[in-house]
């Protein structure tokens, strides 16, 4: 993949090459078939699409890479001056992964996609007024009052289409997801299996799941839109509240996508630091994650068995940062303090005690023929399925795609130590349940390596009191516990980002839920959906 | 020996000998349906307890301690305010059967109750049909948790409800079918006449490998028909809320409540009796360890063996997963009742020819 | 009968930061004086209340994490009795507001709450549930669960550790201690939220209790009662 050979397969588009990053403008018109050729060119993972208003114009950005070539990230930007009736063309049909993406961008911006089969707002009430991310919203609470009432089935369940790309007339098709006959029963939003408020909407003949549909937005706090007004640090403290299980990982993404703005030299102590902290949150994520499938498939002594072990891991956040669930340990420069005098002794106290207790959860769960009888060939999700959903994480990995952010774009301190990543072929609902448990045993591994090779240094390099960062774009993309967590940050040269737009490795995995739940029955949804282990404040931001 | 033999025989005598026989018989009555009423609200409130004690134990917890000693009097604190709990009617519900179906289930459970023999003299139902009676009473729940569904007039309730249905009626012919494993042994079906035929031996000993297949099938189907884990498809707490009972509140709900704990202890009773000799002591052909067991009254020996398969139970429930309600009635119809069928006719051969 | 001093067994009274509130309460109600039958009772109602909250599983957000932590090996809110969480609305006694209660959440939280039976109370876990914690600037965060439903025990914290809920777990444990079931409450605003059948039958229980425990007025009941016996004879003569 070069320059040339890219420009000469697009020839209307503008391309800026820096590094492995391309950044191509289209045309609106020529978006869709700038898109198909890129489809084609092996450009197969849509990773998301930012919705822009950058003022006068409304525009879309679709973040795309490869899984033969994945280094190579791809940003297909295009714009228009219609801000009353904007519309694109969908690229549904290219890459399932857009379904969801696009109804956030309708959502928040206002952006219509001619054909994509579902236009319906993805997060805020159908009746909401005003599209928040524009940066001309009216967010008087006058206008959108605290809704009493429960939300109109017949909107939720209609699905407005824009069929024809055509300047003059606005055609709208109208469907509904189920048919009057069907038996629809709801799981959520208050629902003890769907880790958190997911509301599924889910059509039964007897046991057997006919048809899903998710509705999102019931923790949807607008953390995108409140970024746009705080400043950077104070941003850090919303992103431990995405993905809270991840909430240091993801917090690492935002400092070294600052850090990168600032081009800022961040001291090697502070890089493994912030390693050796990931990765204990990865493992106490991994923990809760097997034992909520656990208890979704009725094993409520493994849940608190993960529960428990899980509280080692928070004892020495406790002792190095003073939280528990929510760390706020990494700052931009670096991390807040420095590590206790305890800290490697614990950590070299909890590898082997994790150890043993991964062969107590095998002896406990994996090897007893009931829960070996319930995952045996259910939820299969081919590779090329997994690309196309843009299932990242221990999930595409079970599904035998490699996608590890670590092993791909090394960053912080993961080049320093030796792991492996851990790949598995079927993609059934059993390989998503052993590979947690063996990427505990990576982390371990890479815990190992590190603890006792903590450079001496400072844990922190100074920055300005107020930090403004340059204009341009940044970009960064680290390895959450549950797949890719990628921050966007568009910079206007303020201390506020003029965008900022975090990618929910959670999202796409209610889309595979959807395209892998069909058929199966009503015990096997909820198991399917621990399996994902999906977070839904990660997916609502 | 102590039998509580002795203490009824004695209160019979005197109510007769006082009173004319129809008076005797009516204070009688009253007498043993408050005995065992109480008896099964005491119970119950332990079974509780012993449950989330052990249910603690097993998961490196402590379980209640704050609540009287040891958090004896938590499940009392429970009853105490569940009973002074609103309870909720609903609009759309079909209410007639909406509160009779609380009332079946426990009636159900009771008179199965009734029908456990706990000491030679305190049975207080004793057909010569006894094991008919038995399987015949405990079945009647089924309709109260199918009434309990359907009333409600909520789709988790439905589902939950039809799950039972269905699986309550296939394992009740795997438990039926164990039953008679042991009647075939023992030639009546009278549960007395049963206890007193294990003095010499109980049947799992006696039995031999046919007995010991029955025992089994029957903790399991048992089990089933408990509607607890790995078999609690019916209220699959992470499936649909709580199952064929997500919309009763207050006692209605306390009854199911109850009546689940009661079930399990009923199996276990049964499974005791029918298998590991009831309220009869252990004995062997050594004349001393008889009579040192003999000292053990009968009642704890029934209590003792009651609990070891109660906590056998709760052993299984809070170490499985859950079973899927397809694979459940595959264990159901083609493992349990073919090896149950087979073993009938195994523990036939095994009366003529041993 | 005087009120009793509230007391809980898992912690000295002066171990709780805030105890004004309840002392000025407790003054109010001995100022009142009570009937001893109907402390008893009210005593052994609230006993059994206080030391059996059921709580609804109900998370929104990270809050919901440190809930489970409670429920886990080493902070066991069974100790408590507490750990019967039931999954139906209908069977629990407590929703726990654990995380950001948002515009569109707010009608579910809302019929949730209107699902439960009395008596019914609830804790706002955690900053978002307080006043919309870290999300206040935000236009779709709801200022705190108290704009949609009456909250008992606020909790706060980002999230709140495990301790503070077993602390906010005993206030309201306390809080339930001083509730009167059988007596009348003064405060009319609440009398007015309890449902009819309810209120129905606290007057009837009064009117019985007050009556058996008053023999002067026995006396003018029988007498009562035998005349009117007599007087249907006479008339039937």
């Amino acid at each position: 993949m070069n320059l040339e050979t890219l420009q000469t397969l697009l020839p209307f588009a503008a391309i800026e090459q820096k590094g492995n990053t391309y950044n191509l403008t289209v045309p609106g018109e020529n978006l869709y078939e700038a898109a198909s050729l890129l489809k084609k060119d092996g450009f197969d993972f849509l990773w998301d699409i930012i919705g822009m208003d950058y003022g006068d114009t409304l525009g879309v950005i679709y973040g795309l890479s490869s899984s033969a070539a994945p280094v190579v990230l791809l940003f297909l930007k295009t714009e228009t001056s219609d801000k009353e009736a904007p519309k694109f063309d969908s690229v549904v049909d290219l890459w399932d992964s857009a379904d969801l993406y696009e109804r956030e961008v309708h959502d928040f911006f206002g952006i219509c996609f001619a054909n994509n089969p579902d236009m319906r707002r993805l997060f805020l009430r159908q009746d909401w007024r005003g599209f928040p991310l524009r940066k001309d919203y009216d967010a008087n609470p006058e206008l959108n009052p605290i809704p009493l009432g429960n939300e109109n089935l017949a909107d939720m369940e209609t699905l407005p289409v824009l069929n024809i790309m055509n300047e003059d007339d606005k055609f709208e098709v109208h469907e509904t997801v189920f048919d009057k006959s069907e038996y629809v029963v709801n799981f959520g939003p208050q629902h003890p299996a769907t880790h958190g408020v997911l509301h599924l909407r889910v059509s039964l003949d007897g046991e057997i799941i006919r048809k899903m549909d998710p509705n999102f937005g019931y923790i949807h706090r607008g953390i995108e839109k409140m970024s746009e007004a705080y400043t950077y640090p104070q941003i850090l403290h919303l992103t431990d509240r995405l993905d809270y299980l991840s909430g240091t990982i993801n917090r690492h993404a935002v400092c070294l996508a600052v850090e990168k703005g600032l081009q800022m030299e961040v001291p090697e102590r502070a890089h493994y630091i912030r390693t050796i902290i990931d990765e204990l949150t990865r493992i106490a994520s991994h923990l809760l994650g097997w034992g909520c499938m656990c208890m979704d498939m009725g094993s409520i002594t493994a849940f608190v068995y993960g529960m428990r072990d899980r509280e080692k891991i928070m004892d020495i956040f406790e002792e190095t940062c003073g939280g528990r669930l929510m760390a706020n340990y990494s700052v931009i420069g670096g991390v807040m303090a420095d590590i206790p005098p305890n800290f490697q002794k614990k950590i070299k106290r909890f590898i082997p005690y994790m150890r043993k207790m991964l062969k107590e959860y095998h002896l406990l769960f994996t090897g007893n023929p009931i829960a070996r009888g319930r995952m045996n060939g259910i939820g299969y999700l081919s590779r090329e399925k997994a690309i196309a959903l843009g299932a990242t994480g221990p999930v595409g990995r079970a599904s035998g795609w490699s996608n590890d952010t670590r092993k791909i774009e090394p960053y912080a301190a993961y080049a320093k130590a030796v792991f492996k990543e851990v790949l598995r072929s079927d993609g059934l609902t059993f390989d998503r349940y052993i590979i947690r448990l063996d990427e505990i045993e990576e982390s371990l591994k890479i815990l190992e390596q590190l603890t006792d090779n903590i450079p001496e240094g400072n844990y922190a390099a100074k920055t300005k009191a107020i930090i403004k960062l340059p204009e341009g774009e940044y970009f960064q993309r680290v390895e959450g516990a549950r797949g890719e967590f990628c921050v966007y940050i568009n910079s206007r040269g303020d201390k506020y980002p003029y965008r900022i737009k975090f990618r929910s490795p959670s999202m796409t995995l209610v889309n595979v839920l959807k395209a892998i739940v069909p058929g199966t029955k009503v015990a096997d949804l909820i198991m399917l959906g621990g399996s994902l282990d999906y977070v839904i404040p990660c997916i609502d931001r | 020996m102590f039998h509580f033999k002795i203490v009824t025989d004695w209160i019979d005598e005197f109510l007769r000998t006082n009173l004319g026989e129809g008076w005797a018989l009516l204070i009688e009555f009253i007498l043993t349906g408050f005995a065992i009423l109480a008896l099964y609200a005491v119970l119950a409130l332990i079974l509780i307890w012993a449950e989330r004690k052990v249910c603690a134990f097993f998961q490196c917890r402590l379980g209640p301690t704050r609540v009287g000693p040891w958090g004896l009097l938590q499940s009392v604190a429970d009853m105490v305010k569940i009973l002074l709990k609103e309870i909720i009617h609903l609009n759309h519900a079909d209410l007639r059967l909406f509160r009779l179906a609380s009332f079946l289930v426990i009636i159900a459970s009771l008179c199965t109750f009734g029908a456990i023999p706990f000491d030679r003299g305190l049975h207080a139902v004793d057909f010569n049909m006894g094991v008919f009676y038995l399987l015949a009473i405990s079945s009647l729940g089924v309709v109260g948790i199918l009434l309990a569904g359907w009333s409600s007039n909520s789709k988790y309730t439905m589902i939950g409800a039809m799950r039972s249905g269905a699986q309550l009626i296939s394992y009740e012919l795997s438990c039926g079918l164990s039953l008679l494993t042991v009647v075939i042994l023992s030639g009546t079906m009278q549960l007395s006449q049963i206890v007193e035929q294990q003095a010499d031996g109980w049947f799992i000993f006696k039995g031999g490998v046919p007995a010991i297949i029955a025992f089994v099938i029957y903790l399991i189907a048992g089990h089933a028909e408990t509607n607890r884990g790995p078999f609690d498809m019916p209220e699959a707490e992470s499936e649909l809320t709580a199952g064929y009972h997500t919309e009763y509140s207050g006692i209605q709900f306390g009854f199911f409540y109850l009546a689940e704990y009661m079930n399990m202890f009923i199996i276990a009773a049964i499974a005791a009796t029918m298998f590991l000799g009831g309220w009869m002591p252990l004995h062997t052909p050594w004349e001393g360890v008889n009579t040192l067991m003999d000292y053990i009254p009968p009642v704890i020996w029934f209590f003792g063996k009651t609990f070891f398969c109660v906590f056998l139970a709760l052993w299984v429930r809070w170490s499985f997963p859950r079973l899927r309600i397809d694979q459940l009635l595959k264990l159901e119809w083609k493992i349990l009742m073919p090896i149950s069928l087979l073993n009938i006719l195994f523990m036939a051969l095994w009366v003529l020819y041993l | 009968m005087e009120v009793k001093d509230i007391y809980i067994r898992n912690m000295k009274t002066e171990d709780f930061k805030e105890n004004e509130y309840l002392e000025e309460y407790v003054r109010e109600l001995r100022a009142n004086g009570v009937n001893i039958v109907v402390a008893k009772l009210d005593d052994l109602i609230n006993w059994g209340r206080s030391n059996s909250v059921w709580p609804l599983t109900f998370a929104t957000s990270c809050c919901g994490i440190e809930f489970m932590s409670l429920g886990a090996a080493r902070y066991d809110f069974a100790r408590f009795g507490w750990e019967v969480t039931r999954n139906s609305p209908r069977q629990a006694d407590v929703v726990f507001c654990c995380g950001t209660i948002v515009h569109k959440m707010a009608p579910v939280l809302k019929r949730l709450y209107d699902q439960m039976a009395e008596p019914k109370y609830v804790m706002a876990f955690g900053a978002c549930a307080i006043g919309g914690g870290p999300f206040k600037s935000s236009y779709h965060t709801v200022m705190g669960v108290d704009q949609i439903i009456p909250v008992d025990v606020y909790i706060p914290g980002c999230p709140p550790r495990p301790d503070a809920m077993i602390y906010g777990m005993m206030q309201l444990a306390r809080k339930i201690k001083m509730q009167e079931f059988f007596s009348l409450s003064k405060d009319p605003q609440l009398w007015d939220l309890i449902p009819t059948y309810i209120k129905e039958l606290k007057l009837k229980a009064r009117e019985l209790v007050y009556l058996l425990t008053h023999p002067k007025l026995w006396d003018i009941e029988v007498v009562n009662f035998i005349i009117a016996i007599m007087e249907k004879k006479g008339g039937k003569q």
